[in-house]
């Protein structure tokens, strides 16, 4: 096999066709298919142990896209070949047909979720948390107060709350918006504070030497090094707001939203519908974390790990 | 020896002031909170509407002692397997925090030694472990424990499976920065000494790991009791917090719904708690040198 295809992007592309071929006549003569699929399995880890070896940009993206390919294929093939109860699984075509025929519903739903309580909550809780680290900054005892209530807090159930939040706040938005905010708030708190700590003390006594005061010192040293905590946070949080919002609706809400979708489709067993707003919430969570990440880059270009 | 009371006294002190202003706070809040909900005439003086503020059978916000008596009581009065007694319940969701934290430690781990062993593993595989947490798990937990349901699995193994896939990244993530932190001087001297590679991972690597692997650890069992809260969610669960969450929300009985959060509160510090005494032990045995 080396010898017909030596280069990875041609094994790689090879392994697509022959997998095409194999889920294409899986469904007419599963003997054929099985064939084609012993083909493709050594040619897809042959791809990806080329890829591997490389160190283009390039070849350093193609390597986790072919593998999630992989994967989804593999679920495609198991899924159809073993006759997995639809139920359990459906196969990922199944799951895309359902997200282009109730792509209205799931739009309403993401606005319902995302845009209102996702974001709201998401900006006041990390807003809120790093306004009360800032807080603590100046008050030596406050923090060693709030330090150790903020480090328990961060590791505990906090996702707990929803049911009291939509107690208090009623079934629309902002009940999911209050529990983000309750999520959101002590990871910021605790990075914010360790960020702000983080500076040395050589770098703090140049400033000292500058005359600088405490708001120059703040603004022009210390907070700019605290970013790289403080965009931890943020990337954690992105996920933690997500689940915080539709954990959160299994507790009551109007009809629409992720997390209602989900509820009331897996009792009806419509899990094609439950699969596709899955993948709207997973599209959702990478797709945040990841503009964060570039966020990040710009405003940390300064540091050792995004350095050339 | 004055200095370590001085140390602790310093360390105490800002935190019982604080949790005695949140404390005060909470009982001042509980006033205008729950005061549309009382019928009191309009002359009731301020203490008789903070005595009947702080002893409403359904509060919106339940004061402190309240949810103490009810975790007091239901603890105490009740025996261990009724499903009135909360250890009963926090038993239930331990048990499979507790199944799902050994899925997430020998999944993390077998896929942390084959991203740092298997070159191709590690740039296919680990964007992967990155984008699984990206995605909002706890989203599906309840639709995993209903479809596992109607085919017949019930019980433990779909909360720990939820729970296993909560906590495995953590583990991942230290044992993968674990694994690589040995010093290339003493990978050196393991080559020098001609060392197989199972001796170098059995010697060097994996001792070496089990520093980064602690803190990983407990960021892993919050995970696994949070998992195996939120798998309880769905009707169908009949015990553990998170049914008890569920049916003190349907019910309106806000003092059962603060207890049950307390005590998995509770139950998430003493975790914790273990996980750092076994570090210590671990330390121990190793001559204090982790």
């Amino acid at each position: 096999m080396r010898h017909i295809c030596g280069s990875a992007p041609c094994a790689a592309v090879l392994a697509l066709v022959t997998g095409g071929i194999a889920r294409a006549s899986l469904v007419g003569s599963p003997a054929f298919a099985l064939l084609t699929t012993l083909v493709t399995l050594p040619l897809l880890v042959l791809a990806l142990t080329r890829f591997a070896r490389r160190d283009t940009l390039a070849a350093r993206l193609a390597s986790p896209a072919l593998f999630g390919a992989l994967l989804l294929w593999l679920w495609e093939m198991l899924v159809l070949g073993l006759h997995i109860p639809f139920v359990l699984l459906p196969p990922p075509s199944a799951i895309a047909a359902a997200f282009a025929t109730h792509i209205g519903t799931l739009v309403t739903d993401f606005r319902q979720t995302y845009l209102h309580a996702v974001v709201a909550g998401y900006a006041l809780g990390c807003g809120a948390g790093f306004a009360v680290a800032l807080a603590m900054d100046r008050s030596p005892f406050l923090r060693r107060g709030l330090l150790p209530l903020g480090n328990l807090a961060s590791v505990m159930p906090i996702v707990g709350v929803a049911p009291i939040m939509v107690m208090w706040f009623g079934f629309d938005w902002p009940s999911k918006a209050a529990v983000v905010v309750v999520m959101t708030f002590f990871p910021m708190l605790v990075n914010t504070t360790a960020g702000l700590a983080a500076t040395g003390a050589m770098e703090r006594d140049l400033m000292h030497c500058y005359a600088a005061g405490y708001w120059p010192t703040l603004l022009k040293l210390r907070l700019p090094a605290s970013m790289p905590f403080v965009f931890t946070a943020l990337k954690l949080n992105s996920t933690l707001a997500l689940i915080g919002a539709v954990v959160a609706e299994f507790f009551g809400t109007p009809i629409l939203g992720m997390g209602f979708r989900i509820s009331t489709e897996a009792a009806r067993m419509n899990m094609d519908i439950v699969w596709a707003t899955i993948t709207v919430a997973a599209l959702a969570g990478s797709l945040s974390f990841g503009a964060i990440a570039l966020i990040e880059r710009a405003a940390t270009f300064w540091h050792p790990a995004f350095r050339r | 020896m004055i200095d370590v009371a001085r140390g602790s006294a310093a360390r105490i002190l800002p935190v019982v002031t604080v949790l005695g202003i949140l404390t005060v706070f909470w009982y001042v809040m509980a006033i205008p909170l729950n005061a549309p909900r009382l019928d009191l005439d309009e002359t009731a003086g301020l203490s008789t509407l903070a005595r009947a503020a702080w002893s409403m059978d359904r509060p919106i916000l339940p004061a402190p002692h309240q949810i103490a008596g009810e975790l007091w009581s239901s603890v105490l009065f009740h025996p261990l397997t009724s499903s009135r007694n909360l250890l009963y319940h926090a038993w239930v969701t331990l048990s499979a925090a507790l199944a799902g934290l050994a899925i997430a430690l020998a999944l993390g781990i077998a896929l942390a030694v084959g991203i740092v062993y298997l070159r191709t593993l590690d740039r296919s595989l680990m964007p992967w472990v990155i984008a699984s947490q990206t995605v909002p798990v706890l989203a599906i937990a309840p639709m995993v424990v209903v479809v596992l349901g109607n085919l017949g699995i019930t019980g433990l193994l779909p909360k720990a499976a939820i729970a296993g896939y909560l906590a495995f990244f953590p583990i991942t993530v230290g044992m993968v920065t674990g694994l690589r932190a040995a010093d290339p001087l003493q990978l050196d001297l393991m080559r020098t000494y001609s060392a197989a590679p199972l001796a170098v991972f059995t010697k060097l690597r994996w001792p070496m790991s089990l520093a980064f692997l602690f803190p990983g650890l407990r960021v892993a069992v919050a995970l696994a009791l949070v998992g195996a809260i939120v798998a309880e969610l769905p009707t169908g669960a009949q015990a553990g917090l998170g049914a008890r969450l569920l049916t003190g929300s349907y019910y309106g009985q806000t003092i059962q719904l603060w207890a049950t959060l307390v005590m998995a509160a509770l139950l998430s510090i003493v975790a914790l708690l273990v996980v750092g005494a076994v570090e210590r032990a671990v330390l121990h045995a190793r001559g204090g040198r982790l």
